[in-house]
């Protein structure tokens, strides 16, 4: 090694793509959730280990596995922020190979964070549970390694690590020992197992692990399968979007159906005619949702099934709390809110989770409108001409660059929006090029509404910017109630984690 | 007279003739939007940058492609046609689902083979488990008392204070 | 009398459980092996000189067709550009201006491969360069998978005998570079 002769004057800067306050976030989120995955693992081997039969280890880590979720969670999530607020393709989840790793660990773990709750409620499932984590943590491991190593064709692709080899043999072992592990104390877990109906709270979560399961297999071989055409045929193949929605999507409608209706079973004690008798109300409710979507003239099936299974969710999550406050409060003579708040901070799992579904509902709301109902055009106009786009008009009104700044130079134009006749407000979409990078940033114009988003990009324009600009504009309906849906969900786990005072009741045992 | 209807004669069918082949030319230079551009790239990735679609790609080589999308577009070319185009000039990567041939038809059978098997598993376990219970009825007598309504019982339970953790 | 989660009794349970993780060991074997495997080949970065070079053909744009095979009389060098490439610019000046000096003596052929691109932009490539030894493009990238480029412009040099005898990675910067690298091949 030497020293450089002369020193340059400024570094490169940071990449200008990460130059977003999402970014200062977002890694620490997922790294966050993917090691918390650990204390529960830990638990779970020190109990194969010491070949212990009991739900203890469940018990201990419950709030660390909650709380790995909620920063894998939240760490996902704000990589879809970025990625709709810089990339400039309107969209938030590309199902990039390296997305896919991260989005695996988290399905599995929400499957376990699910079932683990059936082995403390009833002690069952104790081969699942253990498995389940296991394979979380693995997840996390072999997923680092192929993001690291350069495996993966993806945008997020590092360059080539020198920690493959090394990680290779850590990812080896970790697998190996896990699996003998389990097969070697197999016979020691040993539980009863006994279910009602069909419709108990016990089938429903089978039913919500088989999902969540299904989902991770179609991701991991989707993820596997051009490592795997390239090394068996040579040829390179790219599993894409199509792929996933199409085989995920369905799955993904059925998981939300579940969540609306387990809150209405209960333990072993569920059959179908109960549960029919507690859910019409509230299914009937819901289905005014798809009758208005289709009166505004839907046609997509899709889309309207969708929409119903949402607002079935939040329906009947809302019923049955509701329903729950309501008698509390009749019959102890209380006020509603009064009701609310002691049943909430009595039962802060219960209603937490609550929350946290009506939140992902939501999530789903917002993703339903940008997959289903997205519409985007791209056109060059002149200045003062204008674009429309589902009833707004926007007109290219002026461009300026701007290069005072020393590191980068900027376009910007200048649009303004109407709805009709009625002026909604500017946009400004600009394109930032770094001197220093040689790179380009689109900044979009963005205009969020609780009905939709108008999202404008600045493609590219003629030197006498004048002659001409092209712009790139999106409408994505309803996508703002994914990031509404994420802090609902939020305060719902921040809920279900909140410590609770022991109360010593008077009649202690002295 | 005649003489004047026979110029005008000549002069609608010069202007006749003018009208069809410009409407001949046009077909050829028919100016494509770049929606129409951008459907068809949206469904394809760029050959060189990883995994990005070919319609956000701002390089000047994307730049390139799409112009040759549009070029085949206002030839008459479907969508298939290009993208067979493109796959056959770049490999199979560019396209955004592997092409259903030789091994790839693995891709498509798996996911449906995975619900259905794990279906039929659940389904397997959940009767295993209605079968301990009627064994387990069958022994120790029937001791659950039949709930009339699960939900009343579960309010009276936390009005009392019990299950409190849902 | 609680059962155990697997079966009746312990002992025809045990098959299915042996069965299971046997199952899950394949599994953890091929994607240990399919990890492993592409380690392994990512490590063979580049192809070596003096390795043998598999036949190949090219059709250039305009429409004539080159085969390594039946070319034995000849140096190859084979330049692999794009039109998209910003450093190509000034290396086919360089080797254009080589290829003028050679072209007569028979010693040579150099062969241009569009690497990734398009016909229009190329062909413009082409003018505007003065390029005249043959140029095709690359159908598939399968010549450039098969040469294992990092990148373009790369150049290689192929022996009478068939056998690579030099890899230039990057552009040439002077025509004195091409020179010297056609030099290679002589032994």
């Amino acid at each position: 090694m030497s020293t450089i002769q002369a020193s340059p004057d400024y570094g490169m800067g940071m990449n200008p793509l990460l130059r977003h306050p999402g970014m200062v976030v977002h890694p620490p989120m997922l790294y966050l959730g993917f090691v918390g995955f650990i204390i529960p693992f830990a638990y779970a081997i020190a109990t194969l280990i010491k070949g212990w039969n009991d739900d203890e280890w469940i018990r201990a880590t419950r709030k660390w596995s909650l709380s790995a979720w909620l920063f894998l969670s939240i760490g996902l999530v704000l990589g879809s922020r970025w990625a709709y607020d810089v990339l400039g393709w309107g969209g938030y989840w590309g199902w990039d190979p390296v997305e896919v790793s991260a989005l695996m660990p988290w399905l599995t773990g929400t499957a376990f964070l699910h079932s683990s709750l059936i082995q403390e409620k009833r002690g069952v499932f104790k081969h699942w549970n253990i498995t389940l984590i296991i394979l979380t943590f693995c997840l996390v491991i072999v997923g680092t390694f192929l993001t690291r190593s350069g495996m993966l064709s993806s945008v997020h692709a590092f360059s080539q690590s020198a920690i493959g080899p090394s990680f290779f043999v850590f990812t080896t072992f970790i697998l190996i020992a896990s699996l003998v592990l389990l097969g070697y104390r197999w016979s020691r877990l040993n539980t009863g197992f006994q279910i009602k109906s069909y419709f108990s709270r016990e089938s429903f979560f089978l039913f919500n692990n088989l999902i969540f399961v299904a989902i991770f297999l179609i991701c991991m071989v989707g993820v596997l399968f051009p490592i795997f055409s390239e090394l068996v045929t040579g040829q390179q193949v790219t599993v894409g979007p199509p792929f996933y929605k199409k085989a995920t999507g369905p799955l993904f409608a059925m998981l939300l159906l579940l969540m609306g209706a387990v809150p209405l079973s209960a333990w072993s004690a569920s059959t179908g005619k109960s549960l029919g008798k507690n859910i019409w109300k509230p299914a009937i409710i819901s289905l005014v949702f798809p009758v208005v979507t289709l009166a505004l003239g839907t046609r997509d099936w899709g889309a309207v099934i969708a929409l119903w299974v949402v607002f079935l969710s939040i329906c009947v999550t809302l019923y049955d709390y509701g329903r729950s406050v309501k008698i509390n409060s009749d019959t102890n003579q209380c006020s509603i809110w009064k009701s609310f708040w002691r049943m909430t901070s009595r039962n802060r799992r219960r209603y937490g989770a609550y929350i946290i579904h009506i939140g992902v509902a939501l999530m789903g709301l917002g993703i339903i409108g940008i997959e289903f109902f997205q519409s985007q055009t791209q056109v060059t106009v002149k200045k003062n001409e204008s674009i429309e786009i589902s009833g707004y008009t926007l007109t290219y009104n002026d461009l300026k660059i701007d290069d005072t700044l020393e590191d980068r130079e900027t376009a910007r134009a200048e649009i303004s929006i109407t709805k009709g006749d009625r002026e909604i407000g500017w946009l400004y979409p600009a394109r930032e090029y770094y001197y220093m990078a040689q790179q380009s940033v689109t900044t979009p114009g963005l205009r969020s509404t609780l009905i939709d988003d108008l999202y404008i990009i600045l493609v590219d324009w003629l030197p006498v910017s004048s002659e001409g600009a092209t712009f790139k504009v999106y409408r994505n309906p309803l996508v703002i109630w994914l990031w509404i849906g994420t802090v609902v969900m939020v305060i719902g786990t921040m809920l279900a984690l909140w410590p609770k005072h022991q109360r010593v009741k008077p009649e202690a045992n002295l | 007279m005649s003489r004047y209807r026979n110029l005008i004669a000549l002069l609608l069918g010069l202007s006749l003739l003018v009208f069809l082949t410009t409407a001949v030319i046009a077909q050829d230079e028919r100016p494509v939007s770049d929606d129409e551009v951008n459907e068809i790239a949206r469904e394809l990735y760029c050959p060189i940058c990883e995994n990005v679609p070919l319609d956000v790609c701002p390089t000047q080589a994307c730049e390139d492609w799409r112009e040759l999308i549009r070029e085949y577009i206002s030839k008459g070319w479907s969508a298939e046609e290009i993208k067979d185009y493109f796959s056959a000039q770049y490999g199979w990567n560019v396209l955004s689902v592997p092409p259903r041939t030789g091994l790839n038809w693995i891709i498509y059978i798996i996911p449906p083979f995975i619900f259905v098997g794990g279906l039929v598993i659940i389904i397997v376990l959940i009767r295993k488990g209605k079968r301990n219970q009627q064994l387990l009825n069958a022994n120790l007598g029937e001791l659950d008392v039949p709930v009339t309504d699960v939900f009343l019982d579960r309010v009276d339970r936390d009005l009392k204070g019990e299950d409190q953790d849902g | 009398m609680v059962e155990n989660e697997n079966s009746a009794g312990a002992n025809p349970g045990i098959g299915k459980v042996v069965a299971v993780f046997v199952i899950l060991g394949i599994v953890v074997a091929g994607l240990l092996f399919m990890m492993g495997s592409w380690l392994k080949r990512s490590e063979v970065k580049m192809l070596s000189v003096g390795q043998s070079i598999p036949d190949f053909s090219m059709t250039s744009f305009s429409g004539e067709s080159y085969r390594l095979s039946d070319l034995k009389s000849k140096i190859i060098l084979v330049n692999i550009w794009s039109s998209w490439c910003t450093s190509c610019d000034e290396e086919a000046l360089m080797l254009q201006e080589v290829w003028t000096e050679v072209e007569d003596s028979g010693y040579y052929l150099f062969l241009g491969l569009d690497y990734v691109d398009t016909e229009k932009p190329a062909l413009a490539f082409i003018q505007e360069h003065g390029v005249t030894y043959p140029n095709g493009p690359d159908i598939g990238s399968n010549i450039s998978k098969m040469f294992k480029i990092q990148g373009v412009p790369e150049s290689f040099l192929i022996g009478k005998d068939g056998t690579l005898k030099a890899i230039q990675i990057g552009a040439f910067i002077l025509s004195v570079d091409v020179r010297e690298f056609l030099t290679l091949a002589k032994d």
